[in-house]
């Protein structure tokens, strides 16, 4: 394989992995735009997605479709069962609580998964075959690259769809601008946080189940993958969607290609090391707009 | 009220001081002793992280890596290159407050949760950098054979010594947060904490604070993982990863945010139920998780204050931090 095969490979490898962080990315965002705090249970959902996922295909042999969405609709249910629970109920609002609750309550789904699932990484079938396919540039992929790519494409479309023309997405834009204002003019704020939460459950198992199958899946997959994520969120500008997609592609990117061309050891502190600097440096992130606020 | 309070105090350092003397007359086994002084280490890591928590209100996901830096430039420089016990410390400390400044500077001059996202990245990557940076680190095996400290001919190398020499610096460090709060730095962390804009219209530089804050609470930290290293001589990146920095987290908030004396509990409490879970490990994340959520539902004042209120039923939404912090 030469120079530029590479090249190619490390790009095709980096744009899946970067598609799988813009959807967690936007699973961030989508919880801070409602309530404006970090949502650490993100990671989390990656994790039981995809165990979810193993669960009905491998052990109960369900149907690889209807799996993906019983999965989807299950962490969807915890997302918002978090929400009506602990957040809704926690005596002090304070951001700062609520960000620690999360935490702890990432803490408590982890150590349930591993309860339920073991420490052992397991493998969920592709969705359509392993044979790799041979593309312009001498880089090959396994379709399931392209079922990442499809679905992350997907996703962004409806997600579009969702926020710039249904009433519910517009009302969640809304809050997302000025929640006193929102609740206001007669949107429930309350409601838009619980679907938040939902819907970043939702979003959260659909990257755990499309990853699971090139990568194997465990109890603790989400944790790196969400922190990731995160990183994406900040890189893109947080809590804004088109920057969602761009921080994570290009997080993607220079992670794959850093990690060939650069040291694989340090593979997994790219990202961070990308989080630090773009902090640093313009900490609004590439798509946020203006300065972030000085003191 | 002034004088009232520092005369608690004196009662409660006073009984802190007595406690730690006569405690061990009481302790037979060495395991207990090994708890005793987990709880030692750990508590001056918890004192730091709530200055920087009750006081500054800002969050550090990344204690776990200034705990390492601590321990790692203790081990280092002792011995890999012969450098003397207590002078090592120092240097990581002031190293470790150094690095603290560099993170802490830009992200707390913007309005917001950006430290947390900073420390966040910063504690993992010094964590991959403690299992890669071999030749330095002796990577993921560890490093072994970290001598233990000495002073004179005095070498603290077994459970008991090691209990006198660790809780005296959590009396040492707890004295030396007590009085930083009760000082003209203290009440303006308190003026930051009640409400920022407010402080800062008064004149106090809540930047400015909040930066030397967070690098004194790794400082704390960085003492804490010498100490650690000298103990138990040998150091591996696994005691320094993430779940470290949350368990930190964990005690700070179960003891309450923002009081001193809640951080001992805190880090007594949540170190005792380690050690109660060692033989069913795989219960410890749950229980912690547990923990956490529990006390920030219901008794976001942490469990002393918490308690005391519930007892003195001054239970408004509005007092149950603030009142903690004053």
């Amino acid at each position: 394989m030469d120079f530029s095969q590479q090249i190619a490979q490390y790009i095709v490898t980096g744009l899946t992995i970067g598609a799988i962080y813009a959807i967690v990315a936007m699973g961030f965002n989508i919880i801070h735009n409602a309530t404006g705090i970090v949502n650490f249970a993100q990671c989390e959902f990656i994790s039981l997605g995809g165990m979810f996922m193993y669960s009905l295909v491998v052990l109960f042999k369900v149907n690889l479709i209807i799996s993906f969405f019983i999965s989807m609709a299950g962490v969807a249910l915890i997302g918002a069962l978090i929400e009506i629970g602990p957040i809704r109920h926690a005596r002090s609002k304070e951001i700062i609580v609520l960000i620690f609750l999360t935490i702890g309550l990432s803490e408590v789904l982890r150590g349930t998964a591993q309860e339920v699932w073991g420490t052992d990484n397991v493998g969920v079938p592709a969705f359509s075959g392993e044979n790799p396919i041979h593309l312009l540039g001498g880089a090959t992929i396994v379709p399931q690259h392209i079922w990442i790519f499809a679905i992350t494409v997907l996703v962004m479309l409806m997600l579009h769809y969702f926020f710039k023309k249904t009433l519910m997405g517009k009302a969640m834009r809304a809050t997302a601008v000025n929640r006193r204002a929102a609740a206001l003019v007669g949107i429930s704020v309350n409601r838009i946080t619980l679907f938040s939460f939902a819907f970043s459950g939702a979003l959260g198992a659909v990257a755990g189940i499309i990853i699971a199958p090139i990568s194997t899946t465990s109890y603790d997959t989400g944790i790196m993958l969400g922190l990731k994520g995160f990183a994406a969120a900040i890189l893109g500008g947080y809590g804004n969607f088109a920057g969602a997609i761009l921080g994570g592609v290009i997080l993607g990117l220079l992670e794959s290609l850093g990690a060939g061309l650069v040291s694989s050891q340090y593979k997994d502190a790219i990202a961070f090391f990308i989080l630090l600097l773009v902090l640093f440096l313009k900490p609004t992130g590439i798509m946020g707009y203006g300065e972030a606020e000085r003191v | 009220m002034n004088t009232l309070l520092k005369q608690k105090d004196i009662l409660g350092f006073g009984a802190l001081a007595v406690i730690i003397i006569i405690l061990p007359l009481f302790v037979e086994s060495k395991y207990y002793f090994i708890v005793l002084n987990v709880i030692g280490l750990n508590t001056i890591v918890v004192v730091g992280l709530n200055l920087l928590i009750g006081f500054a209100g800002q969050i550090s996901l990344g204690h776990a890596a200034f705990y390492g830096l601590g321990s790692y430039f203790s081990g280092i420089l002792t011995v890999n290159y012969g450098f003397p016990l207590w002078p090592a410390m120092v240097v990581g400390m002031m190293a470790t407050g150094a690095v603290a400044y560099l993170i802490g500077y830009p992200s707390l001059k913007l309005r917001g949760h950006y430290l947390v996202m900073a420390t966040l990245g910063f504690g993992i990557i010094i964590n991959i950098l403690m299992g890669e940076l071999e030749q330095f680190t002796g990577g993921h095996d560890g490093l072994m054979g970290i001598p233990p400290l000495a002073i004179g001919g005095l070498i603290f190398d077994n459970d008991l010594k090691n209990f006198y020499l660790i809780w005296s610096f959590v009396f040492l460090c707890m004295l030396a947060a007590r009085n930083l709060l009760n000082s003209r730095v203290g009440r303006a962390l308190r003026a930051i904490s009640g409400s920022e804009v407010a402080a800062n219209s008064l004149g106090v530089n809540t930047a400015d604070y909040k930066v030397k804050v967070f690098v004194l609470s790794a400082m704390f930290a960085s003492i804490s993982g010498s100490l650690y290293a000298h103990y138990i001589t040998f150091i591996s990146p696994s005691s320094y990863d993430f779940h470290y920095s949350i368990q930190v987290v964990t005690m700070v908030i179960v003891g309450g945010m923002g009081s001193l004396w809640g951080s001992l509990l805190g880090a007594g409490v949540l170190t005792c139920i380690s050690e109660a879970l060692h033989v069913a490990k795989q219960y410890h994340i749950i229980a912690y998780g547990v923990f956490l959520c529990l006390v920030l539902v219901f008794l976001p004042e942490g469990i002393l204050m918490g308690i005391i209120n519930i007892f003195l039923k001054k239970k408004t939404q509005q007092n149950i931090i603030k009142a903690n912090r004053q």
